[in-house]
C-alpha cells in the first residue's frame, strides 16, 4: 500500500498542555455486527482474533487484537492496519452461514490517545462527555460509546494514565481541537487528582 | 436533567446522549385505513399531565431505541423496557400504580391500589 493511503486524518498532530494529546498512527478497525447468541458467531471471533466476545461495555484484548462491545449486536475489532485484510477475509470465511456483516472501517475513523497523569487524563475528559470518570466506575477494560461535546466518540482507558478515543474521521480535526483544548495548561480541574 | 437507563447497553444515559422519538406504542394505519384512522394516526397524539409513555432512542451511544415510562408532571422516570413490545411490560404497570393510583394512558388503566 502507497504511503499516501496510509495518511491518517491530522498526520499525527500532537499537543501538550496538562495532558499530551496526540493523533495515533492508521489503526485497522473491523465493524462486525451479528447475533451474539449464536456460537457460530462467538467461534469466528474466537477464530480470528483468538478473543471471547467480550461483556457488556467490555474490550477485551490479546495479541492479536482487541475486541470491543460497542451494542448488544455489534463488536469493534482492532488489529494491526496491515492486518485488516487479512482478519477481514478470516472473519467472513468463518462466518460462513451466519446472519453477520463484516466491514473494514480503518480508514473512516481518527484515533487519538491522551496521556499523562490518571486524574487529569479523567478530568480532560470529564468535561467533553456525560460520563463518570471515577476509576470505580470507569477502569481498566471497560469502554463507552458517548458523545464528545457535539460529536459521538467512543473512549477506553487501556492502562492508568492514558485515554484512547475513536471518533468519526470527518470530525478529527474537531475532536483533536476539543481534546487540546481540554487539555490546556491552566484548565486543570483537580476532580480526580 | 432527564436520566433513562438504557435497557441494551445499561447505561444510566442523560438527556444529552439520547434523542426523543415522540409517543409510545403508536399502531400504524397506512394504504386501505379509513380517513379517521389515518388522521389519527398521523396527528393524534396524548398530551398528559402526569403518566407517559415515549420513545427514546441511545443515539449518542449503542444505538438502539427503547421506551421510557415516566412523569410529564414532576419528570421522575418509572423505568424503561425494551422496544420489541405492544404495551408496558405489567410489572412496570403495577409499579406506576403504586406511585400513581387510578393513572391513565389512551386505553392502559392502572390500578386504585
Amino acid at each position: 500500500m502507497s504511503e499516501a493511503l496510509l495518511k491518517t486524518a491530522l498526520s499525527g498532530a500532537s499537543s501538550d498542555g496538562f495532558v499530551r494529546v496526540e493523533e495515533l498512527g492508521p489503526q485497522g478497525m473491523i465493524t462486525l455486527r451479528g447475533d451474539f447468541d449464536s456460537a457460530g458467531f462467538a467461534a469466528a471471533v474466537k477464530k480470528a482474533v483468538g478473543l471471547a466476545l467480550p461483556k457488556q461495555r467490555k474490550i477485551s484484548t490479546g495479541k492479536g487484537g482487541s475486541v470491543a462491545w460497542m451494542s448488544p449486536d455489534e463488536l469493534l475489532v482492532l488489529v494491526d492496519y496491515d492486518q485488516v485484510g487479512a482478519t477481514v477475509a478470516k472473519l467472513n470465511a468463518a462466518l460462513e452461514g451466519e446472519h453477520a456483516l463484516v466491514a473494514d472501517v480503518s480508514d473512516a475513523r481518527a484515533f487519538f490517545r491522551l496521556s499523562g497523569a490518571d486524574g487529569a487524563v479523567r478530568d480532560v475528559m470529564a468535561k467533553l462527555a456525560p460520563v463518570d470518570f471515577s476509576p470505580a466506575a470507569f477502569g481498566k477494560g471497560d469502554i463507552r460509546r458517548s458523545r464528545l461535546a457535539q460529536v459521538a466518540g467512543a473512549f477506553w482507558t487501556p492502562e492508568e494514565g492514558v485515554m484512547q478515543v475513536i471518533c468519526f474521521r470527518s470530525v478529527a480535526q474537531y475532536t483533536f481541537d476539543l481534546l487540546s483544548v481540554s487539555a490546556e495548561t491552566g484548565g486543570e480541574v483537580g476532580h480526580f487528582g | 436533567m432527564l436520566i433513562l437507563h438504557c435497557p441494551y447497553c445499561g447505561v444510566d444515559a442523560e438527556e444529552t446522549e439520547l434523542h426523543a422519538g415522540g409517543e409510545a406504542h403508536l399502531k400504524r394505519f397506512g394504504p386501505g385505513s379509513s380517513d379517521e384512522e389515518f388522521e389519527g394516526y398521523l396527528f393524534h397524539r396524548e398530551n398528559p399531565k402526569g403518566v407517559h409513555f415515549e420513545r427514546w432512542r441511545h443515539v449518542n451511544g449503542c444505538g438502539k431505541w427503547f421506551h421510557a415510562a415516566r412523569c410529564t408532571n414532576t419528570l421522575e422516570v418509572f423505568g424503561t423496557y425494551s422496544a420489541q413490545v405492544f404495551e408496558p411490560p405489567q410489572e412496570l404497570q403495577d409499579k406506576i400504580s403504586a406511585k400513581r393510583p387510578g393513572w391513565e394512558w389512551r386505553d392502559l388503566k392502572g390500578s386504585d391500589q
